[in-house]
């Protein structure tokens, strides 16, 4: 049995009398590729949130290692490896990318408060910081404002931000969302190229990349866990069909 | 693929290129000596732009690096004034001590409204500001054995200049003190903006909520900018306090606040430039329609805002850089 690196004890939160998240129990082993689905409005976003602290669960915890980080700031989070990505485009559309991948190393490097000494003269920040946007093929346009980066490019660069926090769990919310299908396989790729030492959870609603990236597949329906199970246990699952695969094809 | 590579500048060297000084900026500088030469009689006047260009610049530094908009930067402007004015009136005149004692001062009052600064963010962060304003004038206001009240500080004696230099009836002290003390102010500031946490703060600027995201305490970031943007608020207020061996209560007052943003806005936010080139554009705008209808000026300070914002939405600098670089991409 591996070591799990993100868990959620009994995870609820409700706006008003619409409840978004129920009882939710997840353990995310490290290294494992999980793939979060569900029907719209099932809660997939809230759960990211309510794991990262954007929200904040009305009972439950959540565990990042075997320490409870439920009541952490979400820069803490971060900082104890947490990271995140947005459905929405949520980059810095005046900075270039190396300065923002800088940015984020430098937080990372507890360099961001240093007010005195030179940007430039941090080679090694820099340096790490072309090394990730190189991975990621963005390197030849890294000096270009992110504003006006191809839309492919800053969907690579939201995952980029994400990488430079060095995170032990990351958490994807649809990397490909807006991008033409015949793209979205290489933002997969990338996303399948990373750190097998990396854990990572990802919100998608294509099965074929579902099918084709994940080790482990979560269901939720109307703010709850429906199943849960690997691929094949997935697919074979009569209720699953039902209720999201039934209304779309996957082959 | 290697060729295209080869074209494109180290990260290190291309970030190192970013902070170098540019030819124009050197010439911009060499122009602020033009007064002595060609206005001699302006130079009280040049005093003034050099000082409100200080405060300009501090304010830049929270609303146009961090885009955080204060409607009560005169609170640390007058805070300052008033340490410098009150050290002089109880004995002490030597000015740079002065200029030292009110950033302090000014940059602890700023540390300590920080705190709830920091927290808030669009209407609220501007009526906070604005309140925490009105609140220092009014205390001003109502402790008049200390400050003079309306009737202003009076009683600032200020010792010559590094012992050497009495401020003349021309202000030329005046002027170069005020010059030199923005030109160094300016020089850290200009390191902040090319630092590590200047890139914080832009990253602020343009998006809130991915900073959290990238493990960045924005709280963290915002109070600093606002302690030191607090000290360089005093200093200026501390030059204007000994040139001038007065201070009113108009250095605490809203209409200072307020039309500092206005000149900021005028010369351009977000650009190290925007504050200085606004002051010289508000100033010599004041001095001129003054002069030709001392109760209306207002009138065209009003018009002329209404027309940058409209035509030029990044201020005069940022029309000048767009022209700028439309001419590189001719030749």
């Amino acid at each position: 049995m591996s070591t799990t690196v993100l868990a959620t004890r009994g995870l609820s939160k409700r706006f008003g009398s619409l409840v978004v998240a129920r009882d939710i129990e997840i353990t995310l082993p490290k290294g494992v590729r999980y793939a979060l689905i569900g029907p719209n409005g099932a809660g997939k976003t809230t759960l990211i949130n309510l794991m990262t602290g954007m929200l904040r669960p009305d009972t439950g915890q959540i565990l990042l290692g075997d320490d409870d980080v439920t009541a952490l700031e979400p820069q803490q989070r971060v900082r104890r490896g947490l990271a995140r990505t947005f459905q929405i485009n949520t980059l810095f559309p005046s900075l270039n990318a190396l300065e923002a991948v800088t940015l984020a190393v430098a937080e990372r490097r507890n360099l961001a408060g240093e007010f005195w000494s030179s940007l430039a003269s941090h080679k090694e920040a820099i340096e790490e910081a072309y090394e990730i946007l190189a991975k990621l093929r963005l390197g030849d346009a890294c000096y270009q404002a992110t504003r006006e980066l191809p839309y492919g490019r800053q969907r690579l660069l939201e995952i980029a931000l994400a990488l430079a926090t060095r995170p032990k769990v990351l958490l994807l919310d649809e990397p490909a969302a807006g991008v033409p299908q015949e793209e979205s396989g290489d933002i997969f790729e990338a996303v399948a190229n990373l750190s097998d030492q990396l854990t990572l959870l990802f919100i998608e609603h294509d099965m074929h990349v579902v099918f084709r990236f994940a080790s482990h597949i979560i269901v939720m329906v109307g703010g709850a866990i429906f199943t849960q199970g690997t691929p094949a246990e997935i697919a074979a699952d009569p209720r699953v069909r039902e209720v999201y695969l039934g209304t779309r094809h996957h082959g | 693929m290697a060729l295209a590579d080869s074209s494109i500048a180290a990260p290190q060297a291309y970030l190192q290129k970013q902070s170098r000084w540019h030819p124009i900026e050197i010439a911009f500088w060499l122009a602020l000596l033009l007064p002595y030469v060609l206005f001699p009689n302006y130079l009280s006047l040049a005093n003034q732009i050099a000082i409100t260009a200080l405060f300009a610049l501090s304010l830049d530094l929270i609303l146009g690096y961090a885009g955080l908009v204060s409607l009560g930067h005169a609170a640390y402007f007058g805070t300052g004034a008033y340490a410098a004015g009150l050290l002089s009136k109880f004995g002490w005149g030597e000015p740079v001590s002065g200029l030292v004692l009110a950033a302090l001062v000014a940059g602890l009052i700023g540390f300590a409204t920080s705190f709830i600064i920091a927290r808030f963010r669009h209407l609220t962060l501007i009526m906070l500001t604005l309140g925490f304003g009105l609140l220092l004038t009014e205390l001003a206001n109502s402790n008049g054995w200390l400050t003079g009240g309306v009737d202003g500080l009076q009683g600032i004696r200020m010792w010559p200049l590094l012992g050497l230099f009495k401020f003349d009836l021309y202000a030329r002290t005046a002027y170069t003190y005020s010059l030199v003390v923005l030109f160094v102010v300016f020089l850290g500031a200009r390191r902040l903006v090319h630092s590590p946490f200047g890139l914080a703060l832009r990253g602020i600027r343009d998006n809130w909520v991915r900073m959290p995201a990238i493990g960045a305490s924005r709280r963290a970031h915002i109070r600093t900018i606002y302690t030191i943007s607090a000290a360089m608020a005093g200093i200026a207020g501390a030059l204007l306090a000994q040139t001038t061996e007065t201070v009113s209560l108009d250095s605490l007052s809203f209409d200072r606040s307020a039309e500092l943003v206005v000149i900021l806005v005028l010369g351009g936010a977000g650009r190290l430039y925007g504050g200085i080139i606004g002051a010289i554009i508000f100033m010599i705008a004041r001095d001129q329609f003054s002069g030709i209808a001392p109760q209306y000026w207002y009138f065209w300070i009003g018009l002329l805002l209404i027309i940058v914002v409209i035509f030029l939405p990044n201020g005069v600098l940022g029309g000048l850089s767009k022209l700028l670089s439309r001419w590189n991409a001719r030749r």
